[in-house]
């Protein structure tokens, strides 16, 4: 049996398009437009999916993206909400979160034992005995959750892009479109956003039986399509309010953030539903819902309906069913002075002052039974009346779609005539209009569409609200012994829980929706809030302004993490050398974002040492280019660099290198690196790769403070840098050089090496003899071919970064951040040497006069294992002296030019001399001895 | 079904007694006050009542209770941290939880899962044997562990991230657990409010009397109360007692945000963290994924949300779990965290007799609320610095002897 209508004037579908799909294993037809819930209910479905708690089955609500007892999974994807996702030949889905079918769930027993599972049940048993907790957690995590995950499903690559605006209107309904139009005639660029596949809001489906509505929106359509300034987004959701009018647009393909001079919120008001037993049975519907379904999808949302009427709109949902045929069994109106004689003209029964008590029926709605109630949500039992019918159209209220209001700060208010929270001071920049600011009315809607374009044109300070009316019952609340009236759908919470929740003492709305978790679900409380608020209200007797609401949190509806991420984006950093390096079969480890070789070759330990021993016996090429690189120029630059590091600077011969240290206002180090001195006003300084970007933020903020007569040029990227060092390398370099004497070159300068201009810097960090030699980024490549192909024939190799770390560590140097850690100070690691004492002041100096006072407890060694085990304890084992922890080993490794086993430790003070021996607790858990001796290591053996 | 869910059905009414009940009026005066009703605050007052006997005790909250950082953290709860106080310290946390659900008659959903925290490079390896030598030292069971063993925890899980960021191992942390986080405030408020404590909601503290340096009272917007003991549990806040008192400390206040994803069946049965990605995610028992990242890098006094948080923790959650893309975040949110310079808390006395601070519990606190809460009741009531704490004192600031817990994150290679 089909229930779809004949062709609908303005309809969503594509009726020269039917298509197939498969929903719990059977197939049905769909027309190209339709979305899930639609196509189903079209065919007569009305189980479409099953609740989160009681497994109760459940149908279409609101057909407005809150549907979220309809979730669906295809497979590959999970949570999609049926009332939005649009039907696609093919798709094979089923609903999440039963066991067996829809149609039977066998969770279902859940709604049988609902008495035993009250709000908050869980916190109250499973706990004990204590030992069963995890089977019962087991049992719930399974119980709970909604879809499955699918461990295949392909990462998204959609795309980010910003967009700037000078209207941002949220919201295509009447008020936004005429407030787009307002705007885009008074010279803005507008960007007009609706998640909807169409514009038009409730003109697409609030037709009160009459044309008017249509007419009125196809009159806006040409009108929009028409100015060159409007940019309509349709199917696209704006996800929140951020700081300085940021809006993030989802889009179809990919996220687009919008940074608007203006922001107008159109975002138009959530239906509410009324509460009361079974309120939930599938064909009980929102009156918008019933509209949706009939005048975008043309389908009939039942045969006989019993409407629930809270307000004055309730007649146009009336009037649009009676207009698809559908037959009003009778209209309830809550109110009992609500006149209704237009429906009592037209022959529809009438039951003015009465409540739905409570629907019945077995999988879908069959009846319900009206009777006389107090406005206060108690009915009159003695007389009650059954309806035969197969829908419940409930229009009795509704709740301003202001999540965006309140993130951007909005103050509201609640309005008791309108029965509604309405914006009361809106922040800097932002207007309301439409339904979520009050106005229902069409034509309300359009004249505060318009206002608030002119307000935010600042072409007028416009008069505020324009429609008078309120559309919300203050009570669509009716008890029921035995309860399953439900609030909040998504978490299958009853009105009795609320009660029980609030005698808990969860009594202010906060505490209440933690308690409860009423507006937890996915619909973030879209449909439940409001009646929340309500009932909290009237039990502790507090105006529902007091009661107040809970803090409106992005997202307006959830949205992917694909989406969200966006193109991964991870850029890598290569040297200019890294051609030469992959050519030569370097084997990477990336560091600090560069991809850099740890060695050459595959073969790991083979390689280290020939590399090492290639330094020790004949000659080494190291790429060093990811270097931090800064030129220090002005007549304070000497200056500048006595404040920043610990060492003397002005003095500093042109001509010469010297040791810098850096440490924080605490003391402790964070870098190292080298000045040279290359003119009167003219220093280059290096930075560990690791920390280039950090000393460059640190050298503009402190020159920012001081401000003196000194520039910071940072040429980490422009410049390379590598490093020849061993004994061959004065050879090979002489051999390079045209114009200069080798003897001369022992500090730092400016030269021509294989014809390039280089910088030349003696460091002797991983050999005595050692020149880092620093070029522009496009001559090094010239410049290390040059230096390869000179020393190769002697015996130079390429060495990486694994071998460098030997190499230091034979030479004894520690590296900050590897061999220190996040406190410790220069008195440490024995480098009181560093520290000036006799300047007026740097950063870290008032702490390193503290520090120096006290005495040290630990301090760094060199050490070597008499007796190594097979497996070297690893880096980070600790040091124990009498069991008790004293500090750790930072580096270890075997030196291949010593042959033996060397490291840095962090030992008792006391321990720190020369012969002393202590205990390494290795990893494997026996103690080893170490001995302490002298740096450098390699010094030592000569 | 464990049978004490029959008397919900049995009963005709509602069976439970109210949680706990505020009095209608601030007694003039009591023996200790504790402003913050969050876990800390309400942890400490039961301890006060139970170990102590001190139950003329008021709690007063300027919200509602649990509602600050309590209310807003990722209930991470471990011991594996870097210097042998710190895991003392939060080790006899982890014990107290673990029987914390039967001694408060509440289920606080303490499920342990196993933490595992990634290594993406060499130095971050290098902390994590540091941190597993500390432990196993300390008798706290934590192991480094290679990627097979991640992967075999954690079926799921791309260990090439995408190719950017391969998992070179993990510091697996057998006890890390997660818990229920309001639950945990309400657990410990019920229970101080049985054994006579005082809770006031809405009741924000706007001023503290000193006199001769020594603490005489508090103001609060209903009124005055006198008092000789008072203890400031307010995170966030801190800095605001902190001028009311007239002291200072290196507290400073950043944002830090978390997230959730709509509910899914079980799939994810560790708690798994990424220092060199930022991001950390466990699975609620209701399904959700709660998601977490680093510090916002600017101090603000604010618990606004921002996008660029959401968006750098969705990309690179998808570097471990790229099958996620289509799984929607419900919702975003931040908190106040009160940050010191070593990541350890401030405990103990203040340059104030008679006030007492339990502060700087940044982004780390929650697991140490059941141990806070005990070691400042001991505190308090004998004035008197709890062994355990010795290492949180205030003046380790002056003095230079921080309590390093930062030495495992402040240096990345
Ligand atoms: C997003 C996020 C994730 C986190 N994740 C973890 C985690 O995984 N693991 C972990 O261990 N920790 C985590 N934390 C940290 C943890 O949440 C906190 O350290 C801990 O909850 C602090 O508890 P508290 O009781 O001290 O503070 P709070 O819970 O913040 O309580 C302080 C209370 O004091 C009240 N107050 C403030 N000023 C006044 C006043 N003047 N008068 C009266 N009352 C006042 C506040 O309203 C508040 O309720 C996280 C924090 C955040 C923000």
């Amino acid at each position: 049996m089909t229930q779809r209508l004949p062709p609908q004037p303005g309809e969503w579908i594509d009726r020269s398009r039917t298509i197939e799909f498969v929903f719990e294993g059977k197939t049905y037809p769909a027309f190209v437009g339709d979305t899930v819930s639609s196509a189903l209910w079209a065919m007569g479905e009305r189980v479409l999916g099953r609740s989160f708690k009681y497994h109760r089955p459940r149908g279409i609500l609101s057909h407005a993206n809150q549907d979220v007892n309809v979730m669906l999974e295809d497979g590959t994807r999970t949570n999609l909400r049926g009332d939005v996702l649009p039907v696609e030949a093919g798709m094979v889905l089923k609903a999440v979160n039963r066991l067996g079918s829809v149609e039977r769930d066998f969770y279902a027993v859940l709604d049988w034992l609902s008495p035993f599972l009250p709000v908050g049940f869980y916190y109250k048993t499973f706990h004990r005995p204590k030992a069963l907790f995890p089977f019962w957690e087991g049992v719930i995590r399974r119980m709970a959750g909604l879809g499955a995950l699918s461990p295949h499903a392909p990462r998204s690559e959609t795309t980010k892009r910003h967009a700037y605006c000078d209207v941002l209107v949220v919201g295509a309904g009447p008020a936004g479109l005429s407030a787009a139009l307002t705007a885009s005639q008074g010279g803005a660029r507008v960007i007009l956003v609706d998640e909807n596949p169409r514009i038009g809001g409730t003109l697409s489906y609030d037709h009160g039986g009459e044309k008017h509505a249509l007419d009125t929106l196809r009159a806006l359509q040409a009108r929009i399509a028409n100015e060159a300034n409007i940019r309509v987004c349709v199917n696209t959701t704006a996800l929140g309010y951020y700081a300085d009018h940021l809006v993030p647009l989802a889009c179809p393909n990919g996220l687009e953030k919008v940074r608007a001079s203006k922001v107008i919120i159109a975002s138009g008001a959530f239906e509410q539903p009324a509460v009361f037993r079974n309120n939930d049975l599938p064909g009980v519907m929102l009156g918008s819902a019933a509209q949706r379904l009939i005048h975008r999808y043309a389908v009939k949302p039942c045969e006989r309906a019993v409407v629930l009427a809270g307000h004055d709109l309730a007649r146009r949902v009336t009037l649009d069913l009676i207009a698809a045929g559908v037959e009003i069994a009778a209209y309830v109106e809550l109110r009992e002075t609500a006149d209704c004689r237009w429906a009592e003209q037209r022959g529809i029964p009438v039951y003015r002052g009465y409540c739905v008590y409570e629907a019945y029926g077995k999988k879908s709605v069959e009846g319900v039974e009206v009777c006389l109630w107090d406005g206060q949500g108690r009915a009159d039992v003695t007389r009650k009346h059954r309806i035969a019918c197969d829908g419940v159209v409930m229009s009795v209220g509704w709740a301003p779609a202001a999540a965006l209001l309140y993130q951007s700060g909005c103050q509201m208010r609640f309005d008791e005539t309108r029965q509604q929270f309405l914006p009361a001071r809106l922040a800097e920049g932002i207007y309301a209009a439409g339904r979520v600011n009050g106005n229902f009315g069409l034509e309300a809607a359009l004249a505060d569409g318009e206002r608030a374009a002119r307000n935010a044109l600042g072409l007028a300070i416009g008069s505020d609200r324009v429609d008078d009316a309120g559309y919300s019952h203050p009570w669509p609340i009716i008890d029921h012994p035995r309860g399953k009236n439900f609030i909040d759908f998504d978490e299958d919470l009853q009105l009795e829980d609320f009660a029980n929740a609030i005698q808990e003492s969860f009594d202010n709305i906060e505490l209440l929706k933690r308690f409860t978790t009423v507006g937890m679900g996915p619909s973030q409380g879209k449909h439940s809030n409001m009646n929340a608020i309500r009932v909290l209200s009237r039990i502790r007797n507090q105006p529902i302004a007091e009661v107040g609401t809970t803090t409106s949190r992005p997202f307006f509806h959830p949205v992917p993490l694909g989406l969200l991420a966006g193109r991964s984006f991870d850029p890598e950093r290569l040297t200019p050398l890294h051609a030469w390096h992959l050519a030569h079969e370097a084997t990477w480890v990336s560091l600090g974002g560069w991809q850099r070789p740890a060695f050459y070759g595959s073969d790991r330990a083979s390689a280290i040492v020939d590399e090492v021993m290639a330094v020790r016996t004949a000659a080494g090429l190291i790429d060093l280019s990811t270097l931090g690189k800064f030129e220090i120029r002005g007549p304070q630059a000497g200056l500048f660099l006595e404040r920043f590091y610990t060492g003397h600077y002005q003095n500093q011969a042109i001509g010469s290198t010297r040791y810098a240290m850096l440490l924080d206002e605490t003391g402790v180090m964070v870098d190292d690196g080298i000045v040279a001195r290359l003119a009167e006003d003219f220093y280059y300084v290096t930075a560990s790769t690791s920390n280039a970007a950090a000393v460059y933020r640190e050298m503009t903020r402190c020159q920012q403070i001081w401000g003196l007569d000194a520039t910071i040029i940072n040429l980490t990227g422009s410049y390379g840098a590598l490093n020849l060092a061993g004994p061959l390398a004065p050879q090979i370099l002489a051999a390079l050089l045209s114009k200069h004497r080798l003897e001369r070159l022992n500090g730092a300068e400016q030269l021509e090496i294989a014809g390039v201009v280089c910088r030349l810097l003696h460091v002797r960090f991983v050999s005595e003899i050692a020149y880092e030699i620093h070029a522009p980024a496009r001559a090094m490549l010239a410049l290390w071919e040059a230096i390869h192909s000179e020393g190769a024939p002697h015996g130079l190799k390429p060495f990486g970064i694994e071998a460098q770390r030997v190499l230091r560590l034979e030479m004894g140097h520690f590296i900050i951040g590897h061999d220190t850690d996040g406190l410790t100070h220069p008195f440490e690691v024995g480098l009181d040497w560093a520290l000036a004492h006799d300047k007026p002041d740097y950063l870290g100096y008032r702490s390193l006069r503290i520090l120096k006072r006290k005495p040290l407890k630990k301090r760094l060694v060199g050490f070597t294992l008499t007796q190594p085990p097979d497996v070297l304890p690893d880096e980070c084992c600790l040091v124990l002296r009498d069991g008790a922890i004293v500090g750790r080993v930072t580096s270890i490794a075997h030196s291949p030019t010593l042959n033996r086993t060397i490291g840095l430790a962090y030992v008792a003070a006391e321990d720190a001399v020369p012969g002393a021996t202590f205990v390494i607790r290795h990893q494997h858990g026996m103690d080893i001895l170490a001995t302490v001796v002298p740096r450098p290591f390699v010094g030592e053996a000569r | 079904m464990p049978l004490n869910l029959l008397k919900f059905a049995l009963s005709k009414r509602h069976p439970e007694p109210p949680f706990f009940r505020q009095p209608d009026y601030l007694n003039p005066s009591y023996e200790v006050v504790i402003i913050g009703g969050g876990g800390h605050g309400l942890a400490t007052a039961y301890y006060l009542a139970k170990d102590h006997g001190i139950t003329n005790v008021a709690v007063l909250e300027r919200g509602y209770l649990g509602g600050g950082n309590t209310g807003r953290n990722t209930t991470i709860i471990r011991s594996n941290y870097l210097t042998p106080e710190g895991v003392a310290f939060y080790d006899a946390g982890v014990k107290l939880w673990e029987n914390l659900s039967q001694e408060l008659d509440l289920n606080l959903f303490y499920s342990t899962r196993g933490h595992f925290t990634l290594a993406h490079t060499e130095s971050a390896m290098r902390t994590m044997r540091w941190r597993a030598e500390i432990n196993k030292k300390m008798g706290v069971e934590s192991e480094v562990v290679g990627p097979e063993t991640v992967k075999a925890a954690i079926p799921q899980i791309d260990l090439s991230c995408g190719g950017r960021a391969p998992i070179l191992g993990a510091l697996y942390h057998k006890p890390g657990s997660i818990a229920r986080h309001d639950a945990v405030a309400w657990g410990y408020g019920r229970a101080a409010n049985r054994m006579g404590v005082h809770i006031f909601q809405s009741t924000e503290v706007t001023g503290l009397e000193i006199r001769q340096g020594r603490i005489h009272g508090v103001h609060t917007r209903r009124g005055m109360i006198r008092t000789s003991k008072v203890l400031s549990a307010v995170a966030g806040f801190t800095p605001r007692i902190t001028q009311m008192a007239g002291f200072r400390t290196p507290i400073v206040v950043h944002p830090l945000q978390a997230c959730v994803t709509e509910p899914l069946k079980p799939w994810l049965n560790t708690i798994v963290v990424s220092g060199s990605l930022h991001v950390y995610v466990s699975q609620s028992s209701r399904g959700e994924l709660v998601m977490g990242a680093s510090l916002d890098p600017y101090e603000v006094h604010s618990t606004r949300s921002t996008f660029d948080f959401v968006e750098g923790l969705a990309s690179h959650i998808l570097d471990l779990f790229p099958f996620l893309a289509g799984i929607k975040v419900v919702r975003q949110w931040a908190g106040m965290a009160d940050m010191t310079p070593d990541f350890a808390p401030i405990m103990g006395l203040t340059p104030v007799k008679g006030l007492y601070l339990d502060a700087g519990w940044g982004t780390w606190g929650f697991k140490a609320t059941p141990i806070a809460g005990k070691t400042m009741a001991a505190t308090i009531a004998n004035d008197k610095p709890h062994a355990l704490i010795h290492a949180f004192r205030l003046e380790r600031f002056r003095d230079f002897e921080l309590t390093g817990e930062k030495g495992a994150a402040a240096v990345g290679h």
